[in-house]
């Protein structure tokens, strides 16, 4: 267990993964953050085997068409829309 | 005057008739969704997005006759403790000048405490609402997972959140409960308990042979007048005929750290919602889609839900995901285990709400891990799904300190009952 810093190129693709763009500045704060926060979290090393006594059911309904969001009112939050689709940006 | 940062919309909706709450005002935190009226998490990401329905637990306000007031600020998306990583600005606490209202209903909060509202709407996903009432003076309630209905909260982490009540009293609280509480059928995680609920009638001060748990490990490390404060409280309890016993949760130690990461592994999966696409700011990235997303994420979102997604998305990615996140469920557990084992002695646990009093404005923002271990007597209740409340418990140099009572699970009417006995 350390404070060791989180290397730069960890965060850089950590973020890539989460899709955030961040710039220098982030990327060292967050270094030194995720170091310690991260050593933080390694008692959880010490936690035993627990015998997990989940008693969870699932809950379905009928399966049966109900009215949803029409089409106009899903869309009204879009910053961009066409022909009653979202757009996004282009695939490549 | 009204204080301008206690909500961030400020606009009145109307109750559909009338109702057991005709003539209350609620303040609703802003991660509810309210039909028309914005909702923005406390986030520039969803500065302009108006929800196109109601949250269930609104409509059932409106149902019950209340009027609301505003969606009230918080930390953004509930990532906080402050109600300072607000992309709105901070909320001054009406009970504490210069200092924050806790977080992250801290608008929720403020504006009980500043008669602005006469009840409110908060979420609690590790303390929320209960740090907030703790710091403000005021009582709010955190349901046991399954009570209350989170169609139509805009989720930050799912198996750990519930919507619950603030109020200046525990009975005001309590009725609010009441009207939210209950199965829903656009929430599957409900439950039939709540139904036909009357946790008002339940504040009746009534405490004798009541048997009381403190867990050490939960008072131990609190500040010292926080902790002459919670002996006052249970010194009035016994004096009412209450009888208290330690308890020890070994487990407990390890809730922070087991909090945080199943909290932040759900968040960096919630928040992938947020690309720009749907809603979101417009993005003018010439880039691919990972360019473009990348671009309205760094926009969008500040540095505590970044923080957060990224060490969630860490947490969870290959190689790491048994060490961090399988670790944390055996914790969650091991917690859930415990606090059994501990009602198996006690009717209720009681403990100070926060360790410490009120933090001063801007005091704690720089060092995020300082901030997370102050969530420690909290987040217990939200791993293990239980319901807890806070009650004011008077102030310590001017400050106010809150009394945390703890109960089994959907044991409401219990932990409302004992603490309406610390009420004159």
């Amino acid at each position: 267990m350390s404070d060791q810093p989180v290397p730069d190129e960890e965060v850089r693709h950590v973020a890539e993964l989460a899709r955030i763009g961040l710039d220098d500045e982030e990327v060292e704060e967050f270094s030194e953050q995720f170091g310690e926060i991260l050593s933080a979290f390694e008692t959880l090393d010490e936690v035993p085997e627990i015998e997990r006594r989940d008693a969870l059911e699932n809950v379905m309904r009928a399966d049966e068409v109900r009215e949803g969001l029409s089409q106009e009112a899903a869309l009204r939050n879009a910053p961009e829309t066409e022909d009653g689709y979202f757009k996004g940006p282009n695939v490549s | 005057m009204s204080d301008p940062s206690i909500f961030i919309t400020r606009e009145r909706i109307p109750g559909d008739r009338e109702g057991p709450l005709s003539g209350e005002r609620v303040a609703v935190k802003d991660n509810i969704s309210t039909e028309g009226v914005r909702t923005t998490c406390g986030s520039a990401m969803l500065s302009e997005y108006v929800p196109p329905y109601d949250a269930t637990a609104v409509e059932r306000l409106k149902d019950a006759g209340a009027e609301i007031i505003g969606k009230a600020n918080m930390d953004e998306f509930g990532m906080g403790s402050t109600t300072e990583t607000s992309h709105f600005g901070p909320t001054e606490n009406p009970a504490a000048e210069g200092h924050v209202p806790g977080g992250s209903s801290g608008g929720s909060a403020a504006a009980v405490a500043a008669g602005e509202a006469d009840l409110a709407l908060g979420t609690d996903t590790g303390g929320s609402i209960r740090n907030p009432a703790a710091f403000c003076g005021v009582v709010g309630i955190k349901p046991t997972y399954g009570l209350v209905s989170r169609y139509g909260l805009i989720a930050y982490a799912n198996s750990l959140e519930q919507i619950g009540p603030l109020a200046p009293t525990v009975e005001g609280a309590a009725r609010l409960l009441d009207a939210i509480a209950g199965p829903d059928e656009h929430d599957a995680t409900t439950r039939r308990e709540g139904a036909d609920s009357d946790y008002a009638s339940a504040a009746d001060g009534d405490v004798d042979g009541l048997s009381i748990g403190v867990p050490t490990e939960l008072v131990e490390g609190a500040h010292d007048g926080v902790r002459e404060r919670f002996w006052d409280a249970i010194d009035e309890l016994e004096s009412r005929g209450a009888s208290t016993h330690e308890v020890s949760l070994p487990s407990i130690e390890h809730a922070v750290a087991a909090y945080y990461v199943i909290a932040m592994s759900e968040a960096s999966s919630n928040l992938a919602r947020y690309d720009g696409v749907r809603y979101g700011p417009e993005t003018d990235s010439e880039g691919n889609w990972n360019e473009s997303f990348a671009d309205v994420r760094d926009r969008g979102f500040g540095e505590e839900v970044k923080r957060r997604i990224l060490l969630g998305t860490y947490a969870l990615s290959a190689g790491y995901h048994e060490k961090y996140y399988g670790k944390a469920q055996q914790a969650r557990a091991w917690i859930e285990q415990d606090f059994e084992e501990a009602f198996e002695e006690a009717d209720v646990l009681a403990s100070p709400t926060m360790p410490v009093p009120p933090f001063e404005l801007g005091e704690s923002l720089d060092d995020p891990l300082q901030m997370y271990l102050s969530d420690a007597n909290t987040v217990p209740v939200n791993l293990a799904n239980l319901p807890a409340i806070s009650v004011p418990a008077g102030e310590t140099d001017g400050l106010p300190v809150g009394f945390q009572l703890i109960g089994p699970k959907f044991g409401e009417e219990r932990i409302i009952r004992a603490a309406s006995a610390l009420e004159d």
